[in-house]
């Protein structure tokens, strides 16, 4: 099976004035169609700037991005990016927020109250048609990054990418969401790429954990397959033996083999 | 304190269809005459206190402006002198023999005209320099160093290129007022978070899509403290140019009450001004609250 989604080779160094920093050293990565991936590593150590490269945001020194044999150089609905902070439009309600992406995507292919009809479908998929209405303020932090999900899903990616989703959240909403997650997934077989710092989440979501080493010039440390079955179940998982082992192993990479190193 | 607490809220969940109607029965709110009495007692806090002030003032004015050989009338003469033109601002006998409405409206249509060609022409030019980093290399300087210039230096090189009054007041009110438009929005448009940025990029807009619906949202509390500068700089800039340009128009009123010593005539022109520039900036201020209802930050 020929890959879905290829890092080539990707060097990223950024220059200012003459002084330059490797941030990522020759990654290289094969995604087929529906995994979900996950990459994880110390803050800094250049994951979201690999990220930004899938999604075009930024551009590789070398090396490129390859989504079904064809090179990706500038972001598109195709990479659709999940935001950390969910990056919504505060002045437009969660309706128009998804329906600003739908409306671009499907201008040509889709009828008025299809799309309309597209855009509710997808804020159903996220439990948020209720909120419609709302503008991001009036709405949790929570509710926000769902909305975040359902405007991602509605550009029908072929890849979604997440930037640390759930990061901002407290850890009660952030369970909740990664189940809906885990779900969409199981639902809809998207492929998935995912930034993350946390252990349990990369362990409970991912199909494979992807370890980078420390910046500057972070490589992939490690890959790591998890052979758990879905769909999983957080309680079951909580005392399963695979799950403990490969939680055992991501956080012996993290903190013994390639331990934070503060700034002195 | 928690116990309690629980023991009601089960009590209330049980029952919950039959015991729903009487806790809506209850009544929460105050009766309607101590809303109104509220609201009275609010209101009187907020006006009371600038009438007792404006009052005392009056009151200073009559007494140091009565004695005879006053170089300024006292307010009950102003009152006295000007009963007719308060009471009439309609009349028109012909020329510039007009009721206060007239010069009013005149030199609120000139505002109009010069402030709007300003409020275009600011945030177009903002949007450029707020976008493009040679465009402010460029043109930055050069603003800072125009925006300086006093609005009445430019009106005899404006007569100069138009040969004509009425083109030339509107000149002034459009170099006065566009600066500060121009560097707000800029401002507003440099500021445009690198979220949004992204968004627009991943959606893939388009540059007048992006123009239209990311970057004037997003600059639109910028552009609107320009706007409401701008509203108070076009109505500083007016009196001045019209007692200079003449014709109708409240500024040359007053220059012609001035020549006339009619002194009263002058104070109420004054009283009109003040009152119509709190109204315009009062104006942009409301009309920038609906428009940007929203747009702050999260």
């Amino acid at each position: 099976m020929t890959a879905y989604l290829k890092l080539d080779h990707i060097d990223k160094i950024f220059t200012r004035g003459a002084a330059s920093t490797e941030v990522l050293k020759d990654i290289n990565l094969t995604i087929e169609k529906g995994e979900y991936v996950s990459i994880i590593g110390h803050s800094g150590c250049g994951k979201s700037t690999l990220l930004n490269i899938i999604a075009g945001l930024t551009v590789a020194t070398t090396g490129g991005v390859l989504l079904e044999n064809r090179e990706v150089n500038s972001p598109g609905p195709d990479r659709a990016v999940v935001f950390q902070n969910h990056s919504l439009l505060p002045w437009l309600t969660v309706y128009e927020n998804v329906r600003l992406g739908v409306d671009k995507v499907f201008a040509k292919t889709k009828k008025r109250a299809e799309r309309d009809a597209w855009v509710m479908h997808n804020l159903n998929l996220v439990q948020m048609a209720h909120a419609k209405d709302k503008r991001p303020s009036e709405i949790s932090g929570g509710m926000k990054q769902r909305v975040g999900i359902a405007r991602a899903l509605a550009m029908e990616p072929k890849v979604l990418l997440l930037d640390e989703p759930f990061g901002a959240l407290d850890a009660l909403t952030r369970a909740h969401l990664q189940d809906s997650v885990m779900a969409l997934h199981q639902k809809l077989g998207n492929t998935i790429l995912m930034i993350t710092h946390d252990v349990d989440e990369a362990v409970l979501l991912s199909d494979r954990i992807v370890m980078m080493t420390n910046g500057p010039s972070a490589r992939i440390g490690e890959v790591l397959e998890v052979p758990l079955a879905r769909p999983r179940k957080r309680l079951e998982l909580a005392t399963n033996a695979t799950y403990l082992k490969c939680r055992q192993r991501v956080l012996e990479f993290l903190y013994e083999r390639h331990r934070f190193v503060e700034a002195a | 304190m928690n116990m309690p607490a629980t023991k009601m809220d089960i009590e209330t969940a049980r029952p919950a269809g039959m015991a729903a109607p009487v806790v809506a029965m209850t009544p929460k709110r105050p009766p309607r005459s101590e809303t109104y009495a509220r609201m009275a007692r609010e209101t009187a806090v907020r006006v009371i206190p600038p009438l007792v002030v404006i009052a005392l003032l009056l009151l200073v004015w009559e007494l140091v402006c009565r004695r005879a050989g006053s170089a300024l009338p006292p307010p009950s003469k102003v009152f006295k002198d000007t009963k007719e033109l308060i009471l009439d601002p309609f009349f028109d006998h012909g020329g510039i023999d007009k009721g206060l409405f007239w010069h009013l409206s005149a030199s609120l249509q000139r505002v109009a005209l010069g402030y709007s060609l300003s409020a275009i022409a600011g945030i177009a030019l903002g949007v450029l320099v707020g976008q493009s980093v040679w465009a402010m290399r460029g043109l930055d300087p050069l603003f800072q160093v125009l925006r300086t210039i006093p609005p009445l230096a430019w009106l005899p090189l404006s007569l100069a290129a138009f040969r004509d009054g009425q083109p030339s007041a509107i000149f002034v009110i459009f170099i006065t007022s566009i600066w500060p438009i121009i560097i707000n929005t800029a401002v507003g448009v440099r500021n445009i978070p690198q979220d949004y940025r992204n968004v627009a990029a991943v959606v893939q807009l388009n540059p007048l899509e992006f123009f239209a619906k990311i970057m004037i949202p997003a600059a639109a509390p910028y552009i609107f403290t320009g706007l409401r500068i701008g509203i108070g700089l076009s109505w500083l800039a007016i009196v001045a140019a019209e007692m200079l340009i003449g014709g109708v128009g409240i500024g040359f009123f007053i220059w012609d009450a001035w020549n006339s010593s009619h002194i009263s005539e002058i104070i109420l022109a004054l009283f009109y001004v003040g009152i119509i520039g709190f109204v315009l900036d009062r104006l942009i201020a409301g009309v920038g609250k609906i428009v940007t209802r929203g747009t702050a930050l999260n």
